[in-house]
């Protein structure tokens, strides 16, 4: 006998899945939320509590307590297949975390809010430890590593930078300097446009006045870090002045990508830039899935809350309460475009490999290993370039800008597990 | 709070912070050797590079997913230079 599927299984915690799994259960469905994080929160509310104040803790705090909702921290999607009636997820549940193993799970329908992850470029010095990502640290510090009396320097691109340099200033680290490929004029344009979105210019503010004396470098560009076992210093370009800073963390980030991961798993059409395609109700190529948030285009919060509300709503057929949704979706798609404007990755300000850089970080491969390749399938035969544990997550990415190689052949199971896991059978999980 | 053994030095760490903060925030931020052997650190923070890898209680995790537990036993992969 088939198990029973749930109404709608929401994949990912942040505030695009947090949104969409509030509202499809306002709407009756039955709603299973998972998260491969140990908390809901999705990146920028990681840690947060139910109890605190504003958006994110009225949010967590309705999911939490809805009769509707199921949540399930610890869990990643490591396996998804389309199905007419009922797609098939398969989740593995983190060990320490809820009872370890292999879960399969029916759900009619499907809200993907798997988020983004940062795009990381290599450089010489990018494989010491203490190289860390922008947002990667940021995490970390929610997290409970603790910053203070750190000196950090924050560097690459977009507005993710000033929210992480604010962020780790304010639990204590020493902010040296923030670098930014892009130029002025994109710097300048992009301040503009969030100023113009309601809400977002005391937002701004607030940034602006925690980051009050940190040194905020345009058209900077990172040339390499160095240390013998572990990070000691970065050398910066500016200009034509080469500037090294001595520091304990190099938080570094160039811009997001869509993770479409499970997306591409369960066959959904993705746009040009990468991420999934959706129509005005968020709904994919694949009948019964949606996708929300980040995974949908780069665009911050705001507009993944938007996407959630949209996507709850199409997916439970509360058409009437979308009233509002198009106009508000026109204003963060503008906003959306202006911010890849400005942002827009310059080749001569990225950090250059030299032949003897590390490109793919698991499995050791140099960037002078992939000259002579065109494409990401043949250099992935030949060199093993995207074959380790992290499945090309980082090196794809970065072979996408430095190469122009779109990163293909998403296979399950999304993460290397252990052989016993993969050889139990799941276990089916209801609804209640 | 919770204690437990970072490569063998016992360790308190606040309840809700994940095993990679308290390696960190021990000292022990080089986690593993990658195949020439150099050391390598964490980098993402969201469970995408699978860098922070050490065995937890005999099972090897990402750090940076898996929460602290009273009596967990954490061991660097450092001596490991060749992995399956
Ligand atoms: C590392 C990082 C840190 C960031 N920090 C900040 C910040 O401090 N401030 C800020 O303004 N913006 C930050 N951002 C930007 C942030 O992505 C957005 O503003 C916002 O959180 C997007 O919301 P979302 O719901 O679309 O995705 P996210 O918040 O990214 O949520 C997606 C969720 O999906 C889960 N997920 C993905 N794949 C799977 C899977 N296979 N199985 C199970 N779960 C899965 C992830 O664990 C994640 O919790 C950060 C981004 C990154 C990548
Ligand atoms: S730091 Fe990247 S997976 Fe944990």
């Amino acid at each position: 006998m088939k198990p029973e599927p749930w109404a709608a299984v929401v994949v990912g915690a942040g505030p695009a899945g947090l949104m969409a799994a509030r509202t499809a259960a306002e709407g009756g469905l039955r709603v299973l939320l998972l998260d491969a994080q140990p908390t809901p929160g999705g990146q920028i509310w990681r840690g947060a509590a139910a109890g605190q104040q504003g958006a994110a803790g009225e949010l967590l705090r309705d999911v939490a307590s809805h009769s509707g909702i199921t949540v399930l921290s610890g869990a990643e999607i490591i396996a998804a297949e389309a199905g007419g009636q009922a797609h098939t997820l398969t989740v593995t549940t983190a060990a320490g975390t809820t009872a370890a193993g292999l879960r399969q799970i029916q759900a009619e329908r499907v809200i993907l809010a798997t988020g983004a992850t940062e795009r990381f470029l290599p450089f010489d010095g990018w494989t010491l430890p203490g190289v860390v990502g922008a947002g990667g640290l940021q995490a970390m510090s929610k997290s409970g590593l603790d910053v203070r009396g750190q000196r950090v320097v924050v560097a690459g691109s977009g507005p993710l930078l000033l929210a992480v340099a604010a962020g780790l200033r304010q639990k204590g680290a020493r902010v040296l300097a923030v670098a930014e490929q892009a130029g002025w004029p994109g710097v300048a344009a992009f301040g503009m446009a969030a100023a113009r979105l309601p809400g977002k210019s005391r937002e701004a503010l607030a940034l602006a006045a925690g980051l009050l004396g940190v040194p905020y470098w345009a058209d900077c560009a990172v040339v390499r870090a160095s240390g013998a076992d572990q990070l000691q210093s970065v050398t910066l370009r500016r200009g034509r002045r080469e500037l090294t800073l001595d520091c304990d963390y190099l938080a570094v980030g160039f811009g997001l990508v869509p993770d479409t991961r499970v997306a591409a798993l369960l066959g959904c059409p993705l746009d040009d830039v990468g991420a999934v395609r959706v129509n005005a109700w968020q709904a994919t190529g694949v009948s019964g899935v949606y996708a929300a948030g980040e995974v949908c285009g780069i665009g911050g919060v705001d507009g993944a809350l938007l996407e959630g509300f949209v996507a709850g709503c199409a997916a439970s057929g509360q058409i009437e309460r979308l009233h509002d949704a198009p106009r508000r979706a026109e204003i963060q798609r503008r906003f959306q475009i202006t911010l890849e404007r400005s942002f827009a990755l310059r080749p001569a300000l990225l950090p250059m490999p030299s032949p003897q850089t590390i490109v793919c970080r698991c499995e050791d491969v140099r960037h002078g290993d992939l000259r002579g390749f065109t494409d990401w399938t043949a250099a992935k035969l030949q060199t093993r370039c995207g074959m380790g544990a992290c499945q090309g997550r980082v090196c794809g990415p970065a072979c996408d800008t430095l190469y122009g190689w779109r990163f293909e052949g998403v296979r399950a199971p999304l993460v290397p597990l252990p052989l016993a896991q993969l050889l139990d059978e799941p276990t089916t999980l209801s609804p209640p | 709070m919770p204690e437990l053994t970072l490569d063998g030095m016992r360790v308190t760490a606040p309840a809700g912070t994940t095993v990679l903060a308290a390696l960190q925030n021990a000292g022990l931020s080089p986690l593993r050797r990658s195949l020439g052997g150099e050391s390598r650190g964490a980098l993402c923070g969201m469970g995408s590079c699978s860098e922070c890898r050490a065995v937890v209680d005999g099972q090897t995790v990402r750090t940076c997913l898996t929460p602290v537990r009273d009596g967990q036993d954490v061991r660097r992969l450092l001596a490991v230079t060749r992995e399956a």
